[in-house]
């Protein structure tokens, strides 16, 4: 007794051993850089030459319109691409849970690719097609249906539905893997039940597919907001944050004032904060959410 | 009617699949064109690969650079598969209630804004003078809650009758490790691989901020530089561009399966 009582201990330690060092790198690379930054969101100076300074960094947020521009833009971005990439996703991904389908793997493969992609070589892909004299121009023009060519990256609304087309094109196919998983748990003699019963293909999706996909849903959301909320590859080398800071995003403001401009540390880490409070935020508002329906 | 709605399923299918690829044919195309030939919009392959090539060799530093992310890319690899794993099989086979909490506090690392951690890692890496070097690039990407909660995941569908009776014949747990789990979960690791190696080949904002010297720069730092110019050459960019995504393609294409399977571990 006493005997297994000793082994159960040795093996304790040992179990501590191995998730010791992943651990102690996340508190190092992770815990302490979010109080870290918490604490200089709470200095001002230039560079490394900080001082407390109160709520100043916070107070100056509320009067600043680059950081009001900035968090306009990823909300714009969050409206329109987030539902309009997840809704394509779920409609792909319902119609490839066909098993009679054919060039099944074709189509999967062929939608997911573009997760092989950097986020930087995507966007300069882009930038090339959408060019004043790019690929995109030429095409609508000769289909007559443009007069004369896009200025894509040059106007506010452009520059932005190119970001949110382009984050689309990137994307779509990571969430559709994530539906096609949980489509694969769905027992397909509720879909047959369904059709007996007259529903339409609609009438199914609406249904049968959606609520029981919701966790994963939810998930998708959830993850998505993040990533959108974070943006930064794209809008920096698709658009450099133009035209006129239209499509500037939160994570690229705070890299320029970091480390573009005369470094601002105190103030840049009180913008990051409110990254990290809108990501709070709006995963306990989707939680909640999703657990009431 | 359902014929037509058929066919509308393979039309719709087929459209999205040739908007999917059809910026890698652009991509493809244009890195063996001039830029003059771009701009008027060809389709059609050119003959200005070499050339292309040749500029670009000319003007950038593309094999240190293709040097500098493999290398990083790969010690990231191999240095998080390692401190995850173990950790992953700890949490699972070693579980009690202060390892089961502990986790969940490790996965809230994931909800961290990379934006909010940046300036406080860069000082580190400023104070610990590890600027452009390999280990700054790592560092903060070794232990990612992702990881070990995919590691975890995947341990429960390890059977534990192994571990029992390896135990019996006396073998040491890091043996166990090491001998019995390692070679059965390849699967689970050729997944955590892919995920990692394709992310640290493809991370653009790290690298930006603490590989300062020309010597040190990655490939997602050199193609983003060529645009910065006035004029920009479309057909060398797109070639840079291509050699760039080329390896993790490929990757993908390979291990396309793995990949979708690591992923969707955190939904089971």
């Amino acid at each position: 007794m006493l005997k297994v009582l000793k082994l159960k201990r040795k093996q304790n330690i040992i179990g501590w051993g191995f998730i010791l060092p992943a651990t102690i790198l996340i508190f190092i690379f992770y815990f302490y850089p979010i109080i870290r930054a918490l604490l200089i969101s709470f200095q001002s100076g230039v560079g490394i030459n900080l001082s407390y300074a109160g709520l100043i960094n916070y107070r100056r947020l509320f009067v600043d319109s680059l950081f009001k521009g900035s968090l306009s833009n990823v909300f714009i971005f969050l409206i329109l691409q987030v539902p309009l990439m997840l809704f394509l996703a779920l409609i792909i991904a319902s119609l490839l849970n066909d098993h009679k389908l054919k060039f099944r793997g074709f189509f999967r493969i062929a939608i997911f690719l573009p997760c092989a992609t950097s986020l930087v070589a995507y966007a300069l892909i882009f930038r090339s097609i959408f060019a004043l004299d790019g690929f995109a121009n030429i095409l609508l023009m000769n289909l007559n249906l443009i007069s004369s060519p896009i200025n894509w990256i040059g106007q506010p609304w452009t520059a932005r539905i190119l970001i949110v087309l382009a984050l689309t094109w990137r994307w779509t196919g990571y969430n559709m893997i994530f539906y096609l998983a949980g489509l694969q748990n769905i027992n397909p003699t509720i879909y047959e039940a369904a059709k007996i019963d007259g529903a339409n293909a609609w009438t199914r999706f609406t249904k049968i597919t959606i609520p029981l996909l919701k966790p994963i849903i939810l998930l998708t959301t959830i993850m998505s907001t993040n990533g959108t909320l974070q943006i930064f590859d794209e809008t920096q080398i698709l658009t450099n944050g133009g035209p006129a800071n239209a499509t500037l995003s939160l994570s690229q403001y705070i890299y320029r004032l970091s480390f573009e401009y005369s470094p601002r540390f105190g103030y840049a880490a009180a913008i990051s904060y409110v990254i990290f409070l809108l990501v709070a935020i709006l995963a306990f508002i989707q939680m909640k959410v999703g657990d009431r329906r | 009617m359902s014929r037509i709605i058929r066919a509308t399923k393979y039309l719709f299918l087929s459209v999205i699949a040739f908007l999917s690829l059809f910026p890698f044919f652009w991509m493809l195309n244009s890195a063996t064109n001039s830029s003059v030939d771009i701009l008027t919009g060809t389709l059609l392959p050119g003959n200005h690969l070499g050339e292309n090539y040749q500029t670009l060799l000319a003007n950038t530093n593309l094999i240190q650079a293709l040097w500098n992310s493999f290398r990083n890319a790969v010690v990231a690899t191999i240095a998080s598969l390692i401190v995850c794993s173990i950790a992953g099989y700890g949490f699972e086979i070693y579980h009690d209630r202060v390892k089961d909490r502990l986790m969940v506090i490790l996965l809230l690392s994931m909800m961290v804004p990379f934006a909010v951690i940046m300036i406080p890692l860069f000082m580190m890496i400023g104070k610990a003078n590890l600027m452009n070097t390999t280990t700054a690039f790592i560092l903060p990407t070794i232990s990612t809650a992702f990881l070990i909660f995919l590691f975890r995941q995947s341990t429960r569908g390890f059977p534990s009758e192994i571990i029992e009776a390896a135990r019996i014949e006396g073998m040491g747990e890091l043996g166990i490790f090491i001998k019995m789990y390692m070679p059965i979960m390849r699967s689970t690791y050729a997944a955590a691989a892919v995920i990692t190696f394709m992310s640290a080949w493809n991370s653009y904002l790290w690298p930006l901020i603490i590989m300062q010297k020309e010597a040190s720069k990655t490939m997602p730092l050199l193609i983003a530089n060529l645009i910065s110019g006035y004029v920009i050459d479309y057909g060398v960019l797109m070639l840079a561009v291509t050699i760039s995504i080329l390896p993790t393609v490929i990757i993908f294409l390979i291990l396309q399966k793995n990949f979708a399977e690591g992923i969707i571990t955190s939904i089971k």
